[in-house]
């Protein structure tokens, strides 16, 4: 009887150890395969967006670009704009042109010294932040570099990137 | 409680008792090892369909695009090389499985009344293992692939009457193309799995029906399949997928370069198990080739559905069976001895099929590639890596990137002071056209790219800096970049023979009367590089 039950546990050990190395075996490259983040996907440039001299301080300017963005195993070309903005302390920020709300184009009205979005009338200041309006969150920045004179600039990874 | 789960269940789906009957099921006594096969079998099947479907998440099914999104898996995806090396292995381990499951069978006798339907579905299983082997080949679209397939469906073609139909239901009447693809993944994903499913069904419900056919001299009583055999079949399972796993885990599944139809110098071999069929054809020449590619196979397949017809006797006991066996027997040498001779006739190609991360460089466009070569000559990595390493007195080059003008990097090259006079780098003692080939290459230079450089073999490296200094790109496209005054050079190798480029450079005219382009005296020695380069190139450009 003692004999039959060792047995026993023997064989159902040996199945259950069989069964979980095969399951990790499988399952953990499966995984890894499905939840891990694909190198470089979303990927950004740098870009050479143009020259300081041609902004002009305190006036946001739009600046069109073309950028290379990885999507899975295609790489696209995008023309995309960005509004920059010359500080008086001298260094540069630039914000994606799209509204923070629900992602219309917005504008810069010289007159009252703020970015409106004609959709929501979403107002930001000259800094990005919200002054009024349904936008849930300041505009968002594309990241800078300035070389000598050249602004260089990267768009964020993604999107959504930016809102956590 | 859980007893109480376990009857709940039973009651409304009688799934538990299903499972007890399986286990509890009477089998022979004379039942052991050989008998594992068809279980392992069933285990390969359904993790084929798990990698399978893992892959198709990250596949774009269109040729082309189908061998871009592949090396997206195996250089980006996590773990996209190891789901790529189980499937690939997979397949190969199923083929071998089958073939032992068959001969285990065969040799046992286990396809005699009443199983004779057993055997038979069994060899329509081996059908469309094949045709998964034949139908999977293409994805990649690589080299290999193109080629491989565009002999499989020439070997179709030849089918006395119904070649040009099987040909048009493969899409390859007008050779392999986007039709053909479409359909093979079709086959391979939506038609096979489908059958496969449903014939493997058929296949166990009759083994289940039949039961396993016993030794018949075994007088023992019937015991259950749990434990002992369950244990065995769980043991042979196991054992296959830990080869499976190393395998794939240790044997890096090579991906060629893209499908080239113009690419004339390729040499197609299928798949290792089609080799013998390939072999085969070269004793039939001219109208008796479809003797060889057609009837024989054909006639092969015929005799193993009759084969419960053709052998009637009783004998079950393999000590009885010597006919059988040597059967087998005579069946794997022939085999072994025809894969083994198309394995030794296969002509070596002349660059050897570069696998993909060190193949990388050919993409490279001769002026970055030189630099490359200046990189080394100048001796920087003394002071610099190309990513991480030991650390070294300046940068790592491939993540800097602060300078993007090439001006800037020209000028940083010839003096270092000039743009930062903190720098402690000396000046860099070459020419202007070798600190522009420099420049280029570091400009170019990322961190995904790096190895990519650093793995470029010294011959081509030297070639490119012979092509960049003798001005050859300021007239010819190589890989994109170039001028356009002279023709793109990829894909000369299926232009032109090595000597006609040999002569073409040493006097044009001679080859193509009222050319533009200027002799080149080169040493012998710098002519064979640069024409080994050329002839290494991709062919087509997209």
């Amino acid at each position: 009887m003692r004999d039959e039950w060792n047995r026993r546990g023997f064989v159902v050990g040996a199945l259950c150890g069989f069964g979980s190395l095969i399951a990790a075996g499988l399952g953990l490259p499966s995984l890894r395969y499905l939840l891990g983040a694909p190198e470089g996907s979303g990927k950004t440039e740098w870009i050479d967006a143009g020259d300081l001299a041609d902004i002009e301080p305190d006036s946001p300017t739009e600046l069109a670009l073309t950028h290379r963005r990885t999507d899975g195993w295609k790489v696209l070309t995008e023309r995309v704009s960005a509004w920059v903005v010359k500080n008086p302390d001298g260094t540069v920020t630039a914000f994606s042109p799209r509204c923070t709300h629900l992602g219309c184009a917005y504008r810069w009205a010289g007159a009252k010294h703020e970015f409106v979005c004609p959709c929501h009338a979403s107002r930001f200041g000259i800094n990005g932040k919200v002054l009024s309006g349904p936008a849930p969150r300041p505009l968002d920045r594309y990241e800078v570099r300035l070389e000598g004179t050249r602004v260089w600039l990267k768009p964020p990874q993604a999107p959504e990137a930016a809102r956590s | 409680m859980i007893a109480g789960m376990v009857r709940w269940l039973d009651e409304r789906t009688g799934l538990p008792s299903a499972i007890y009957s399986f286990l509890t099921e009477e089998i022979p006594a004379s039942s052991g090892w050989p008998q594992v096969f068809g279980s392992v079998l069933l285990f390969l099947f359904v993790t084929q369909a798990l990698t399978g479907f893992l892959l198709a998440l990250n596949f774009a099914p269109t040729a082309g695009e189908a061998y871009t999104s592949l090396s997206y898996i195996l250089r980006n995806v996590a773990g996209g090389r190891m789901i790529r090396g189980l499937h690939h292995w997979g397949a190969s381990m199923i083929v071998v499985v089958v073939a032992i499951h068959m001969a285990q069978v065969f040799l046992y006798g286990a396809y005699k009344r009443p199983r004779e339907t057993t055997w038979m579905v069994g060899v329509l299983l081996l059908l469309i293992t094949l045709g998964f082997g034949l139908t999977g080949y293409l994805l990649p679209w690589d080299n290999r692939a193109y080629w491989g397939t565009v002999v499989s469906t020439q070997i179709a073609g030849q089918a006395p009457l119904a070649g040009k139909y099987v040909q048009r239901l493969m899409g390859a009447e007008n050779g392999v193309g986007a039709v053909t693809f479409a359909r093979f993944y079709a086959a391979h994903t939506l038609l096979l799995p489908a059958l496969a499913f449903i014939l493997i069904g058929i296949h166990v419900f009759l083994v289940r029906r039949h039961g396993v056919a016993a030794d018949p001299s075994d007088g023992r009583p019937k015991r259950p399949f749990y434990p002992s055999q369950a244990l065995k079949d769980t043991a042979a399972i196991f054992a296959s997928f830990a080869i499976l796993f190393a395998l794939a885990a240790a044997v890096q599944v090579p991906l060629d370069r893209m499908a080239d139809p113009t690419d004339s110098t390729y040499i197609p071999r299928p798949d290792w198990y089609f080799l013998f069929l390939f072999q085969s054809l070269k004793f039939f020449q001219g109208a008796a080739e479809p003797i060889g590619s057609v009837f024989l196979p054909t006639l092969a397949v015929a005799l193993l559905f009759a084969v419960p017809f053709l052998d009637r006797g009783q004998a079950r006991r393999i000590g009885q069976r010597t006919a059988a066996i040597g059967i087998v027997l005579v069946s794997l040498i022939g085999w072994a001895s025809l894969t083994a001779a198309a394995v030794v006739t296969t002509p070596k190609v002349e660059a050897a099929m570069p696998a993909l991360s060190s193949g990388r460089w050919l993409q490279l466009g001769p002026e970055e590639l030189a630099g490359a070569g200046y990189f080394r000559q100048a001796r920087c990595s003394t002071c610099h890596n190309l990513v991480d390493g030991e650390p070294k007195p300046g940068p790592n080059l491939a993540e800097l990137g602060t300078i993007k003008s090439s001006d800037r990097m020209t000028a940083h090259l010839k003096n270092p002071a000039e743009l930062n006079p903190e720098s402690r780098m000396p000046r860099i003692e070459l020419s202007d056209v070798q600190v522009r080939a420099l420049t280029a290459f570091l400009l170019k230079l990322t961190p995904d790219n790096a190895d990519a450089f650093s793995q470029a073999p010294s011959d081509p490296v030297a070639a490119a800096g012979i092509f960049v200094s003798s001005g050859c790109d300021a007239c010819h496209k190589v890989n994109g970049s170039g001028g356009t005054l002279g023709p793109a050079l990829n894909g000369v190798a299926a232009r032109h023979s090595r000597e006609w480029v040999a002569q073409h450079l040493r006097n044009p005219r001679s080859q193509t009367p009222g050319t533009a382009m200027p002799a080149f005296s080169f040493s012998d020695h710098d002519r064979d590089l640069l024409i080994s380069y050329l002839f290494s190139l991709p062919g087509r450009q997209e």
